[in-house]
Formats: structure tokens, sequence, C-alpha cells
């Protein structure tokens, strides 16, 4: 099947995530949609399977003009996605997975559908149990049928969103060899990925996606270093704007630490961070340096392996502990998780200080002069704006607080709120202490941390000083290349 | 017992047992696809009073229990509308429902109380009637007895051995997979609540022309709806062990009055309550058994693992909580 997407737009409310995109993807080939995490690649993806209307544009199947009302619809002409996270239905067994949607989807061989199962996956070599409880797989078998039931319906074209996060190795090669199988047969793939490696591995055209919009379309062979050019903003200036502190004793200690969890889980993380140290997570979102921060703060447990913290094990430590011990954690959902909507900016002192009303209100007045926060010691908390919000959170802190975890702490603030967050970071917690932070923009770790972790699929795949790291190892190295 | 013999009692048993078995496993069906209907207790209260009354002016049992299957699929249509397409909390909904129902029939069926109206009896099957033991258990007892046995096997088979059994379990689990491959979850979710309504009305009508016969103020079945929303937890959203549970409740209640001649000492509430604490323990069993530590106990002990895991049942995920495509 060839698709034709001309100059196809969504707005959600106020943000124009899709910006006049034009992508074609020629009949039987793997074509291959990279970018990063917000680029707008999931958003064009539901738009072609139907689950999202598009804002304009328009699009074309065989040269004839298509509309989808949902994915049914889409279902029916042909089109079939394999999810990032499995739309499928745990409880039930393997059989009745294949099943469920059979009425309203297209496909020959329902009437004997263990017999179909059987027979595709015979052809693509995979083994599946069809009375096995589908609690009981892993992803990447789960992943498998997900794709055998879209091959049993016949879909002609073949949409995978990220289809190797937390499978196998063995799992990844039987499903690229799977998918070049079927390729040959004249099916079109899609494959949405921010992993180069594999996408120059699959792939035989891949178009590079940047803030909602196509930065260029490259051919088989690819060079790493052209796609990595056009999916990431221009190289900036990697000189460090702090000079580092000098490394103290150890605060935070991870022993041989694996835990399933998140997407990918944390595999064999070994590390000691010392005081005087702000250490950058970097990674594509969800490889692993979400469930790092947490396992820091004792919120998540390991599966093996210790974590010490302050001379402490974390192990059976609750947060209040953990707490006092002199740690802290900024989650990155401010409303969701570090603050409470519908309490004032002053029921938040008081909370966290467990102090009288007259004395949380001196409180709030001071924070919000010292940080700058735009707002009253009345004003409901999800009245402030972003930045504001993030200030809040900073001036919650407890000042003699040792080790500061921040996920994504500068997220929505622009220039000038960030320089200002990390200013404070630095002056306040870092000389005696350690910061340790997540962030999406690989220029704001390599200008602000004294060391930068880089995580790829749960694992650890770079522990340098940043005045060591180079920009494009540690891009390549986010995307598993 | 000494003046009770078993199958006398066994068959006092499955006559009260039966609205209860209809009633919760309407609520299971209900519950598979994803919906709380929480308006139980009232929906059986309203449309006992509203069966009886129909078939108190028509003379008609027929037309009686057809009125009260339609209270409580009215009731239900409220509950989809609001709870599904409108977003609405549906356990909000239910609950605001239970209390406006039950004060409705209280009020409008004022005028009916303490009227001596039609009554659904016994039914002796010829021939079938007469065999020992099973003749007195099964085939001489009202009608309701014999559907609500008949909705077990039926409402298992629908749900695990059916096409669109399986489109509805797949609903409860994860609405936003089913929308993904073409289902309409909201359609699917609206369908099993007026199914289950009718069910729970069905049930009202059984207690007015039937178990409680009559009208009045209490009727003697308050409280009832609340039990049967607990049964449907307490056999884990599995019909058959849903039963199961309709009968140990029901036997319960049996023996209580039955146990009181003998041990004059004890006093009858304390069998009447006993499925609750029962419940509370069985409900604490379920969930001790998620827990990481308890499930590597029981990895050892193999025997054991096997016995709870059958009274171990998980809520469909998506119990109660709305889909909205995007």
């Amino acid at each position: 099947m060839r698709v034709e997407l001309q100059r196809i737009h969504k707005r959600f409310g106020p943000h124009h995530v899709l910006k006049g995109i034009d992508l074609t993807v020629d009949t039987g080939t793997i074509h291959g949609l990279v970018g990063e995490n917000g680029a707008g690649k999931s958003t064009l993806m539901k738009i072609l399977t139907g689950y999202l209307s598009r804002s304009g544009g328009r699009i074309l199947l065989d040269g004839v003009e298509t509309e989808f009302a949902n994915p049914a619809v889409a279902a029916r002409a042909g089109i079939g996605m394999l999810y990032q996270e499995p739309q499928d239905f745990p409880p039930l067994t393997v059989l009745d997975n294949f099943i469920v949607g059979r009425e309203s989807q297209p496909g020959t061989g329902w009437k004997d559908p263990r017999r179909r199962l059987a027979q595709l996956a015979d052809e693509v070599h995979f083994r599946l149990d069809p009375e096995a409880v589908l609690n009981k797989l892993t992803v990447g078998e789960r992943q498998q049928l997900e794709f055998l039931r879209l091959l049993g319906r016949e879909a002609r074209l073949l949409i995978l969103d990220e289809p190797t996060t937390g499978i196998s190795e063995t799992q990844k090669a039987r499903l690229f060899q799977a998918l070049r199988h079927i390729r040959d047969q004249g099916r079109t793939i899609l494959l949405v990925s921010h992993k180069l490696e594999e996408v120059s591995a699959l792939c035989d055209r891949v178009s590079i996606l940047r803030h909602g919009q196509v930065m260029g379309e490259e051919d088989a062979p690819f060079h790493i270093p052209r796609l990595l050019e056009l999916m990431f903003d221009a190289v900036p200036s990697t000189t460090p704007a702090y000079t580092p502190h000098t490394p103290g004793a150890e605060l935070l200690c991870f022993r041989n630490v694996s835990s399933p969890g998140e997407r990918t889980g944390l595999w064999d993380c070994d590390l000691s961070i010392a005081c005087g140290e702000v250490i950058g997570l970097a990674g594509l979102a969800g490889s692993g340096q979400g469930l790092f921060l947490k396992l820091a703060a004792g919120l998540s447990h390991p599966s093996q392996g210790q974590i010490w913290f302050n001379g402490q094990q974390l192990q059976g430590m609750g947060y209040p502990q953990f707490k006092h011990l002199g740690g802290c954690y900024l989650p990155a959902n401010r409303l969701e998780e570090g603050l409470i909507s519908g309490f004032t900016v002053l029921d938040h002192f008081a909370l966290a200080t467990n102090s009288s009303r007259s004395r949380a209100r001196q409180l709030a007045m001071d924070a919000i002069r010292q940080f700058n926060i735009r707002g009253q010691p009345e004003s409901p908390v999800e009245s402030l704006s972003g930045g504001n919000q993030q200030r809040l959170l900073l001036s919650l802190i407890p000042t003699d607080a040792r080790m500061v975890l921040l996920e994504n702490p500068t997220r929505g603030l622009d220039v000038g709120s960030a320089r200002w967050v990390w200013d404070y970071l630095r002056h306040q917690y870092a000389a005696g202490g350690v910061v340790v932070f997540s962030s999406a923009e690989l220029d704001e770790i390599l200008s602000v941390a004294d060391r930068i972790l880089v995580f790829f699929n749960g694992h650890v795949v770079r522990n340098l000083p940043v005045n060591q790291a180079d920009y494009h190892d540690v891009a390549a190295a986010m995307t598993g290349s | 017992m000494k003046d009770l013999p078993l199958v006398v009692l066994l068959a006092s048993v499955l006559a009260t047992a039966a609205p209860l078995i209809i009633a919760a496993l309407g609520e299971t069906i209900t519950e598979k696809a994803g919906v709380i209907n929480l308006s139980l207790d009232g929906s059986l209260l309203l449309a006992a009073m509203l069966a009886f009354v129909t078939s108190y002016e028509t003379g008609s049992l027929l037309l009686g229990f057809g009125v009260g299957a339609l209270t409580g699929g009215a009731i239900a249509l409220l509950v989809g509308i609001f709870g599904i397409y409108l977003g609405q909390l549906q356990v909000a909904v239910g609950f605001a429902l239970t209390l406006m129902c039950r004060d409705l029939a209280y009020f409008l069926g004022n005028p009916y109380s303490r009227l001596q109206g039609p009554q659904l009896l016994a039914w002796k099957i010829p021939l079938l009637g007469d065999i020992p033991v099973l003749g007195p258990l099964l085939f001489q007892q009202p009608l309701v007895v014999h559907l609500g046995l008949l909705l077990i096997p039926l409402s298992w088979w629908y749900l695990y051995r059916t096409g669109r059994g399986l489109e509805l379990r797949a609903v409860g689990e994860n609405p936003q997979a089913a929308y993904t491959r073409g289902i309409d979850p909201r359609r699917k979710q609206l369908l099993y609540t007026l199914a289950g309504g009718l069910l729970v009305g069905i049930a009202g009508a059984a207690f007015s022309l039937g178990i409680k016969p009559g009208w009045g103020r209490p009727q003697g079945i308050e409280g009832i709806g609340w039990i049967a929303l607990a049964i449907v937890i307490f056999g884990g959203w599995h019909p058959v062990k849903v039963a199961l549970g309709a009968l140990l409740f029901a036997f319960l209640q049996v023996v209580g009055i039955s146990l009181q001649g003998i041990w004059p000492g004890v006093p009858a509430q304390v069998f009447q309550v006993a499925p609750f604490p029962l419940m509370i323990l069985a409900l604490l069993l379920v969930n001790l058994l998620q827990r990481q530590g308890i499930k590597q106990w029981l990895e050892r002990r193999p025997a054991l693992a096997l016995l709870l895991h059958q009274v171990q049942g998980a809520p469909p995920r998506a119990l109660g909580r709305s889909f909205h495509p995007d």
C-alpha cells in the first residue's frame, strides 16, 4: 500500500504539534520515522490510524483520498498499528486476545482461529502457547502476538511504534526477520523509532521529524551522524557554565542494582556519587533514568543489589526517613505528584513545615520574595504558571537537604527561569551535597552538570565527567549506536 | 434440625437464593463489562414495588415481572447515560439512584401497603416432581428458582464461550485496546448495563411476587442489593462462584432460623451476619495474594497455591472508569 500524507496539521488547543507534514511511503518498503521525544511521531501515527482527528491536510492510500472516523475504519482500510504499550487484554489467553475484534476486521481463517494463529506463527517462526494467559508472557511475546494478529487480518500497512522497547535481543532479531519477511511479501511497514542503530539496520528509507516538521529524508545506506544532525537541534556550545566543586565523601551508592519497572527497568547499575557533584541523567524518555531517581529516593525497591545513601541502606526505608536523612525528590509532574491541586501556597508551607498558619504565612511571604514567585500566599497552586510552580517546589525543599533528586526540573521553563533555577540549586545544594537530575535537553545537562550518566534501554551506557563528554558521542549513545 | 429434613432445608435455601442469584449475576455481567451499577438496593425495591402493584391491579404475574424488569432496565439506563456517556462518577450516580429509588418506592407504594396480592407459587412438574429428593428440591419450586439456576451456566457460557462474551470481557479489561480493534466500548457497556439492570428488575419482582410476597415498609429486602454487590466481589466476578456465594448466603440465613431452635442461646443475628465477616476475610485473602512476598511464599507450596488460586478473582481492570476516545 502506498501512503501519502499531505500537509498534515494537528493542533491541541494553543499547541501546534504538527506543522504541515508531507510524507510518502512506497509499497513494499520499510520506512523509518525518527525524531526526538515530542517531535510529533506518535501524534502523526495516531492520525494515520484514525485514533486522532487531524486539524488539516490530506491522507491518500494508493492514490485515493481517505477519511478515518475511528480505528475501525482505518483497520478495514488495511492499516494496522503495533502500539508501544501493548494494546491487549492481560487476563485473557493468547487465543482470546488473537480473536477479540475479529468481527470488525477483514481477514480469512477466522473459522478456526487456533489453526490460523499456529499457521501465522509458523510462517514467521514465533512460538506462542495459545492457552497461556497473557499475564505470564513477556512484553516481547505480547508484541509477537499483536504482530500475528495484525498479519492475520491482512493489514497492508503495518505501523510499529518503538517496537523494541523492553524486549530481549533474541526477540528483536526474530521480529526484524519477520518484518523483512512480510516486506518481501509486498506489505508496507512504517517503523517509528528513535534508535538509529535499529532504523539503519532495517529501513529502506528514513524521514526525520523535529518539532512537528519533516527535517529531511535519507535513503539506505544511512550515515548516522547525518541523521543525528537532522534529529537534534544544532549542536550548541557545551562549555560548562559552572566550575565543578571538588568531590568529597561518597553520598549515594548503587551496588549491582537491578530492578524491573517503568518500561525498560534498570539493570546492573553500579556507581557511586560523591558530595559536591551535580549529576545529569541523559537518555530518551523512559530509558531507565526515571526509575533510577525513584530507586535513589527509596520510592521503588530494587529486585537485586543494594542502594546506600548517607551510610544507610535504603531497603525498607520509608520516604519520611529518607527525608530525615537529608534526601528530597521532585517528580516531573508538578501538579499531579509534587503539589496538591486546590491547596494554596500558604497551605503548602503549613503542610511542609508543620507550623501554625501565621508562621506559614510568614514563610510563604519570604519564599515569594526570595524565589520571585508570581503569586500570593492565598493563590491556589494550579493558578500559578509552570515556572512559578517549579519555584514554589524548590522553595519547599529543606535548605539543609543533602541530596536533591529532580526529574526534568526545567521542563517548560524559559531560558531565564531555567538559569535562575540552576544558579540556585548549585549554590544552595551542590557545595555540601549532591544534585541529581534528569533532562530531555542534552545541552542543558552538558552545561550545568559535573558528570553525565547516559541511559539506554535500562542500562547506564556512559558515565563521564562532562568536560570529557562529546556531544555526538552522547547523542549516539542515547540512541543505542 | 431434627424436625427439618435436609431436603426441605435445601429446597428452601434454593428458593431463598434464587432472586439473589439473579440480581448478583446481573451485576456480574454489568461489572464484567467495566461498569459498576451501585443502584442495586434501590432498583430491587422499586422493581419489587412496581411489580407487585402491576400484578395487583391487573392480576397478571407475567405483567408484574415485565414491569419489574423494565424498572431495573430504566434505572440501569440512567447509570449508563450518566456514568458511561456523560462521564460522571459511576459510583456517585449509582449511589444517588439507590437512595432516590428507595424513597420513591416507599412513597409511591404507600397505598398498596399490606395488601394481599397475586403470588408466584411453587409449581410441581408432573412426573419429575415425584422423584425422591430431586423432586422436592428442583421440581416443586417456583419458576424463578429454575430461572436463577439456568442463569448460572447460561451466563458462564455467554461470558466464556461466545465471541460476544469475549468482547464483553475485553471491554471491561481494556476499553482503549478494544477501541483500537474496532469495538465501540461505550455501546457494549451500555448494552450490558441494561442487560444487568433487567435481571436486577426481575429479581426485585421475584421478591415481591414470591419470596417476600406483597409490599410494605419495610418490605424485608432492604440491604439485599448491597449484599448482591458484595457477593459479586466475593465470587471474584465469576458467575459460578458468584452463584455459590449467593447460595452460601441463603444457606446461612435459612440455617440461622432453624439453628435458633436448637441453640436458643445464640442470637439468630449471628448466623445472619456471618456472611459479612466471611466476605471480608475472603477479600483480605484475595488482596494478600497479590502481594509479592506472599506470592514467593506460595511458590514453595504448590498445593496451597492451587487451592488459593481458586478463590482468587481480580476485578475487571477498567471497572468504574468511563472510557473517552480522545
